[in-house]
């Protein structure tokens, strides 16, 4: 009955309220969910569903962060740190063909000067003029402005100016200060995560948001952090699309339980219904594994995300998903669902469609 | 609730919407379990030979019987493997093989009466193409054998080798393989004499969707006559490593794992077709935790097995490692409360 409701006013334009939203994340239906989802996600996307052909570098995971929730992150000196160097990131950039961007997250290393990361981007920037660059997320361009004296309108400019167009959305984890400081304590604040992409997106560069659910939130949390999600898109709009990350538990030092596929698709369902002002809602299947990726398809999401050669953050957590899927997995799994496959560049342009 | 027929099975199945085909499922699920209770069985899949005659083309684990990695457990081995299964709890034993050509019927007879002796333990064990193959090279009738087997011992037969239940798809499959109507008779024999048995279907190679509703009809006209079934349990093709997935027979490219959404909607339709099969397996093995929790507002109210060994999926390079605790944790995060039964489906202890 107040699903009914609700879909009739999501349809005429209107929004969902903060408590319908967390009464609808506790409700069992998730078919009626999933549906009022899918509708929104095909008034915004129709049938199309994306995908891109990606390259991720993670250039060092030595981090002076070390999150409870990281299984990827090292020390300096500590057994399995490693660091590239930009000829060695150059180099495997090189060794792919048919990629449309690179994604670069790291650690957030304890000596390497800002210069470097500009050296880095511009370096990547000449040798590849085509190619989307996204890079860095809130955490480490905070960063980034702490080791440089720089403020984040200067050193995101600077970046943008080396060639940088897109940010990931991580980092964002959960904004609930409470559990937030239990997650991540040495990580910036949840307002500072919006602070720095508020300034990005003034800046001009695009940028993705996430969430990290499963671990020790409510879904009270979920809401409010989807809401403020939703008022920063309002008054900015530089966000592209929204991804929900499932936590995953193993080595880790909070531990605890994958969270379930219900769970995951009732997320996605979710984060489409609040996040009406987000183009894109992305079922990211690296994190959620290609069977409830493909799935979220049903239920309000509209991107597969990549063909991701080398990832190394989610399965160093226990991720049971494989290390990259083809160009035609990805066009398979999408044509199974009932989609039209669309692969886009990092900026949502249309490479090819089938 | 009116049965559905064949023809609205097939429209369901080709054009009907993912979401309100489960939701159907889930009705149906949810009024023959309104407990809210997700069942599993704790037991071990042993496969006492690797060696197989048949040589199915789907199939990774069989070897010829002169292969250096072709194996029969011995006596020694088997107890220890039981022991185990008992030291964890386990309520069951699933026992299958290839079809050896040097193993007689007193090779069986003997196995289950040497577990009988020493073992507490249900014998869930040999399918329908184990048993065809040992009355063939006998010279019994499929009854005859099942009584002999039965009174060494076996308590139930698993729905293994039914793949699908259409005689087109099986030329292509495994041509050397019994054919429905063969494995149809031998649960119909085993349901006669008392014993319950599952039903299974392998879906996701060759065939079309008339094909997986010939299987559904197939098993839900027996089980109108006999009410033997406990569950359905439909699985898909692993391609891996399968002269199947080599030699692409019959198809335009590769043969492509059925994906998610094929899964849910076999499943789902099963749920509806099979109204008068009570329990309906969702398959963990083959699709994943997260998919198998899905899968249970999908039509699924049973987790099947904890799968202390299994070797055949293993061989296809599908492995996921889960222990008890895994799955009753998946069971209660998808909100049900989660019960260990026993093979007959009475409930041993909820968690």
């Amino acid at each position: 009955m107040m699903l009914r409701v609700i879909s009739d006013r999501i349809k005429g334009g209107g929004r969902l309220s903060y408590e319908e939203a967390v009464g609808l994340f506790k409700n069992d239906d998730i078919f009626g969910i999933g549906r009022v989802a899918a509708e929104a996600a095909e008034r915004k996307n129709g049938k199309k569903a994306y995908f891109i052909v990606n390259r991720h570098i993670n250039p060092t995971n030595i981090c002076v962060n070390r999150c409870k929730f990281c299984a990827f992150s090292r020390s300096k000196d500590e057994e399995g740190c490693f660091e590239l160097t930009i000829d060695q990131i150059l180099e495997r950039l090189s060794s792919v063909h048919g990629v449309s961007e690179v994604h670069i997250v790291g650690g957030l290393h304890p000596d390497w000067p800002f210069e470097h990361y500009i050296t880095m981007i511009s370096a990547i920037r000449q040798k590849f003029p085509l190619l989307n660059i996204k890079a860095f997320t809130a955490v480490e361009i905070d960063y980034f402005s702490r080791i440089s004296g720089r403020g984040l309108e200067e050193v995101l400019t600077k970046l943008k100016e080396s060639g940088l167009q897109i940010m990931p959305g991580g980092g964002a984890e959960i904004f609930a200060e409470g559990i937030r400081n239990q997650l991540c304590p040495e990580k910036i604040s949840g307002e500072r995560w919006r602070e720095v992409m508020e300034v990005a997106h003034h800046v001009g560069i695009k940028t993705n948001a996430t969430m990290l659910y499963g671990h020790l939130e409510t879904f009270e949390d979920r809401v409010d952090h989807l809401f403020k999600l939703r008022d920063l898109q309002d008054k900015t709009g530089g966000f592209q699309a929204f991804i929900s990350l499932a936590y995953h538990p193993k080595n880790t030092e909070i531990g605890g339980f994958y969270s379930s596929g219900i769970d995951d698709l009732k997320t996605i369902a979710m984060s489409r219904l609040i996040l009406d002002n987000f183009d894109h809602i992305k079922a990211y299947w690296i994190m959620l594994g290609e069977k409830i990726s493909q799935t979220a398809l049903l239920f309000g999401a509209d991107d597969l995300d990549g063909t991701i050669i080398e990832e190394k953050i989610t399965h160093m957590a226990g991720a049971m998903t494989g290390e990259g899927m083809t160009r035609e997995d990805l066009i398979y799994l999408i044509r199974k669902a009932g989609k039209t496959a669309v692969e886009r560049d990092g900026l949502y342009n249309e490479i090819w469609k089938g | 609730m009116e049965r559905i027929s064949k023809e609205e099975a097939l429209a369901h199945f080709k054009s009907a919407d993912l979401l309100d085909l489960g939701e159907k499922a889930d009705l149906v699920r949810e009024a023959l379990h309104p407990e809210g209770m997700v069942t599993f069985v704790v037991d071990r899949n042993i496969n006492y030979t690797n060696v197989c005659i048949n040589q199915c083309r789907f199939c990774a684990f069989y070897r010829d019987a002169e292969s250096p990695d072709a194996y029969v457990l011995s006596e020694e081995e088997l107890f220890k493997k039981i022991e185990e299964t008992i030291a964890l709890e386990g309520t069951q034993i699933l026992i299958q093989g290839g079809l050896h050509p040097n193993l007689g019927l007193d090779y069986y007879t003997a196995l289950l009466k040497s577990i009988k002796a020493r073992f507490e333990i249900n014998v869930h064990g040999f399918s329908p193409p184990e048993v065809c193959y040992l009355a063939k090279k006998h010279n019994l009738t499929v009854r005859e054998t099942i009584q002999i087997l039965k009174d060494a011992g076996l308590d139930s037969i698993p729905g293994g080798g039914a793949e699908i239940l259409s005689d087109r798809v099986r030329e292509v499959l495994s041509p050397k393989k019994i054919k429905s109507g063969e494995w149809l008779r031998v649960m119909e024999e085993a349901h006669g004499l008392g014993m319950r048995t599952t039903a299974t279907m392998m879906f996701g190679s060759v065939e079309a969707p008339e094909d997986i509703i010939e299987h559904l009809d197939a098993i839900r006209s027996l089980q109108d006559r006999t009410r033997g079934f406990t569950a359905f349990i439909p699985w898909s093709f692993q391609p891996g490593n399968t002269e199947l997935s080599r030699d692409n027979v019959g198809l335009q490219g590769s043969i492509r794992p059925a994906t998610a959404i094929d899964y849910l909607r076999v499943l789902a339709l099963a749920r509806l077709y099979l109204d008068n099969v009570r329990n309906v397996q969702a398959s963990w093995v083959t699709q994943g935790l997260k998919l198998a929790q899905v899968a249970l507002r999908f039509g699924a109210n049973d987790f099947g097995s904890t799968m202390i060994e299994e070797n055949v999926v293993r061989a296809a390079g599908v492995s996921y490692v889960v222990s008890k605790e895994d799955i009753i944790a998946a069971i209660k995060a998808a909100g049900f409360e989660a019960a260990q039964r026993n093979t007959y489906y009475s409930i041993i202890r909820k968690f």
